[in-house]
């Protein structure tokens, strides 16, 4: 199963836990198995009215930002991060 | 000075035939002689001038607001004010590249409502026949301010007593570091001036200082500094029969331009035409906009095209700066010099609404670094300044001149050359960084190497006063959407259509990428940049991404054409396109040697053998790549006058490849420049009203080429796997170490750590006479 690195701001919900084992192979089976298990996570990381990630927030997959968010793919060794997007000057 | 060494050395690992290559830019003949066309260039039947009244106070509640004198000018057609601009919900969106807008402070940035937020915040604007009748029609305007007092530095903007630059401003901290939010008029809760606070951790930081023998911890402040861009904002706007809109400005992205303009004026997107014009200098700053919605707003209202320039004064009074920032970092490391913890806590000021750099300064702090505990937190807040907007690196020049002033402390006190310690700590692929992430593949190791070996990094320092220092900076760089169309002429040429906005040289370095694949010389590539109805959406020029994903786009464009190329001569010859190759411009048969077409005579036979040949390509191409750079300066201190001097500068960057390295080259150059001038001139001069007191170039100081030495550059190559010729983006880095590698150098020059900029003459002698304990 993918680790998902649980922002600070959000181990309230987890329970402290830093990083968890969700089962799936895209960021949106991601986000959607994480709330199964943390109730709550997703409505951090989900904006229901674009269907997309929160805005600013970009998702990190194996060290590389994502350009497809929801839609990219993961790995079962795969290493998912939930990060501030930065805009460049 | 006399040269032992060849200046400017590009560290080449791979070579091409056009990538890599130093042709004249496409576009550079037209700029030297005025041909070409800038955002006030523009002329149009029938053009008004719109001019615009701001704010004289920094914070202020509009009691009463009457146009209607103004509007009786003669010659006046219309006037404005921000309730002829729609105010959408107050929720961010995502503008790609990192980017993100919330338009509800957008709307209320470009025109004030109900409260005047900073000095020179829009109030009304006016659009008469010619400026001077603006100019007039903007006294008659009756605005009565109830003036309050002005929030203008973060710590006091913090205090639960402050006053509150939004009522009802919310603080958004959650992972989702999104400008912030408006209370619901229900909520109890009092607003803030925090829009935003968020951390991050890695590992334990308590044991990591445990484990530390020696700790250093350094507080430094910044003030808000200008882009300092030479061509002012403007902006064109007229609307057609149909309801459709065209714009005219330079921007760094004018996908923005219209999306933002739409929104604002609250018409569909396609109804909405930005056309680019060639850009006198971004930095970040034209990521976003002014002119545009206020031309388009007294357009709509006059029937009549309007034009809308910003003086000098206004740039500076009412475009974005970059962020004053308090910053603390505190470091653990052993005796040997391993980094065993990192704790740093960064404040910056968002300006009037939120959304400072922050996330880029607490994500890059640490990011050149393998640092196995950290903690990391960062803090948004709103005060009655400019709104900020990005400059190169938004965020890491602030974050790197307390980290790397730490680091130089660190090595001192631990006997450690200074650039052999950041090589016992330097990331490489796969660190985890202290924000989670593994590193991907980066050149921060050959860097530090390379500054090393420089001779400059050994000569003697001969003269007085006189001092060395080095830092180091980290920048993610960026990617996103962009699109390409790329169209074979019957000569034999090819007009390549993009959607990026060309702000320092990417007409070049994205045509030798197409030249490259097609095997063709770089001059019969003609670039052009589209407006928004003629291209795919292309997302903003920003975060060095130009070269790597429109790079890409016309990489893949041209591969287009490659493939029609070989279908058209396996069509010509009668044989199966497998038994066909193209190689260095020329098709030809893989056995049949007799059966060769040159790229141009293929492209004269292009129509009779199947139709024009048209290349294009839409991408969205992930893993741009990090870049670094480390800087070594040598100053000259004054010490009477507290003047510094920088008598010598290199800088050494990984550049993954030099598209074209003669414009890396001026990247570097440029954010170097920049880089002196923030650390020993540049600041918004603020009274305690919060007016600033320098707004011209006369009294905003800016280096120039008398001030300075030859930057000599040093381009490392450590390829990045994400693209075909290796590319990282380049403009912005270069701007992170100055601050820090200059402050480092004062130190080394006359023993005193500064530790707020400017380091200006005063700044000097009030440190030396504290060293000295002399009498003022």
């Amino acid at each position: 199963m993918a680790e998902v690195w649980i922002p600070p701001q959000m181990q309230d919900i987890t329970g402290g836990l830093e990083r968890v084992q969700v089962p799936g192979a895209t960021v949106r089976q991601l986000v959607n198995n994480i709330d199964q298990q943390f109730p709550g996570l997703k409505a951090l990381l989900y904006d229901d009215e674009e269907d997309d990630i929160m805005p600013g927030l970009a998702v990190i997959v194996d060290g590389e930002a994502s350009q497809l968010g929801l839609l990219e793919r993961v790995a079962e060794t795969s290493e998912v991060h939930f990060l501030p997007a930065i805009g460049g000057g | 000075m006399t040269l032992d060494y060849k200046p400017n050395l590009v560290l080449s690992t791979q070579e091409f035939n056009v990538v890599g290559t130093r042709p004249v830019r496409p576009d550079g003949a037209d700029k030297v002689t005025g041909k070409a066309r800038y955002s006030a260039d523009i002329t149009l039947p029938g053009l008004l001038q719109g001019k615009v009244l701001r704010s004289p106070h920094a914070h202020a509640r509009i009691k009463k607001l009457d146009v209607s004198r103004a509007a009786a000018y003669p010659g006046v057609r219309a006037v404005v004010t921000g309730y002829d601009f729609q105010e959408p919900a107050g929720r961010a969106s995502d503008l790609t590249e990192g980017a993100m807008v919330n338009y509800k402070f957008l709307s209320n940035n470009v025109m004030a409502k109900d409260k005047a937020l900073y000095k020179g915040h829009a109030i009304a604007a006016v659009a008469a026949a010619n400026a001077h009748a603006a100019e007039q029609a903007l006294n008659l305007i009756d605005v009565e301010y109830e003036v309050l007092p002005p929030v203008l530095h973060a710590k006091e903007a913090m205090q639960d007593d402050s006053a509150l630059v939004h009522e009802r401003l919310a603080a958004m901290s959650t992972a989702a570091i999104r400008a912030g939010g408006i209370l619901d008029d229900d909520d109890p809760r009092r607003g803030t001036n925090i829009a935003n606070h968020f951390e991050f951790r890695l590992g334990d930081l308590e044991q990591g200082f445990n484990d530390a023998d020696i700790i250093v911890e350094n507080e430094t402040s910044t003030v808000a500094v200008h882009q300092g861009y030479i061509e002012p904002h403007s902006g064109t706007a007229m609307w057609h029969e149909d309801g459709a809109l065209t714009v005219w400005s330079s921007s760094q992205g004018h996908f923005t331009v219209r999306d933002y303009t739409a929104r604002l004026m609250g018409v569909p997107v396609s109804s909405v035409k930005a056309i680019p014009m060639e850009i006198g200098g971004g930095f970040g700053a034209k990521l976003t906009m002014y002119c545009e919605p206020v031309a388009a707003a007294l357009a709509r209202k006059s029937g009549a095209p309007v034009k809308v320039t910003m003086n000098r004064t206004e740039v500076f009074e009412a475009t974005g700066p970059t962020s004053g920032t308090e910053i603390t970092v505190k470091l653990g490391a052993t005796k040997d010099g391993r980094l065993t913890a990192a704790e740093c806590h960064l404040v910056f000021e968002a300006g009037a609404f939120p959304g400072s750099p922050v996330p880029g300064g607490a994500q890059c702090i640490t990011g050149a670094y393998d640092i196995p505990n950290a903690y990391i937190e960062g803090y948004d807040i709103v005060v009655n300044r400019p709104k900020t907007a990005a400059y190169r690196a938004p965020g890491s020049p602030a974050a790197a001149f307390c980290f790397e002033t730490a680091m130089d402390e660190l090595a001192e006190k631990l006997g450690l050359d200074p650039i052999d310690l950041r090589l016992l700590n330097s990331s490489r692929e796969g660190t985890r960084r202290a924000t989670g992430p593994l590193m991907p593949k980066v050149g921060f190791i050959e860097v530090l190497e390379a500054a090393k070996a420089h001779p400059h990094y050994t000569a003697p320092k001969d003269g007085k006063a006189r001092g060395r220092g080095v830092a180091s900076g980290f920048w993610g760089n960026n990617t996103g959407p962009s699109a390409a169309v790329a169209t074979v002429t019957p000569d034999g040429c090819v007009n390549l259509a993009e959607g990026s906005p060309d702000i320092g040289g990417t007409r070049a370095s994205v045509s030798q990428q197409l030249a490259e694949v097609l095997g063709i010389p770089i001059e019969d590539v003609h670039p052009q940049i589209m407006d928004t109805d003629s291209i795919g959406f292309t997302s903003n020029t920003g975060g060095s991404g130009v070269t790597f994903k429109t790079g890409i786009a016309a990489y893949t464009a041209a591969h287009d054409i490659r493939q029609q190329m070989i279908e058209r001569a396996a069509k010509i010859w009668d044989v199966d396109v497998a038994d066909v190759t193209y190689e260095d411009g020329v098709v030809q048969h893989k056995s049949d040697t007799e059966l060769r077409l040159t790229f141009k005579q293929l492209a004269a036979r292009q129509v009779p053998t199947g139709g024009p040949i048209v290349g294009s390509a839409g991408v969205n191409p992930p893993g741009a790549g990090p870049a670094i750079a480390t800087h070594i300066v040598d100053v000259e201190v004054d010490v009477d006058t507290g003047k510094v001097e920088v008598v010598r500068y290199t800088a050494l960057q990984d550049a993954g490849k030099a598209i074209h390295p003669s414009y890396v080259e001026g990247q570097i150059q440029g954010g170097v420049v920049q880089g002196i001038g923030w650390a020993l001139n540049e600041e918004y001069f603020v009274n305690d009203a919060g007016q600033m007191m320098n707004s011209s170039f006369l009294d905003y100081r800016m280096p120039v080429s008398l001030d300075l030495p030859m930057i000599d550059t040093v381009v490392v190559e450590v390829a990045n796997p994400n693209h075909p010729y290796g590319v990282r983006g380049v403009g912005e880095v270069c701007i992170v170490p100055p601050m820090a590698a200059i402050a480092n150098a004062i130190y080394d020059a006359i023993g005193v750590r500064l530790t707020s900029l400017p380091m200006n003459p005063g700044a000097v002698l009030e440190a030396l006479w504290e060293k000295n304990g002399a009498d003022k």
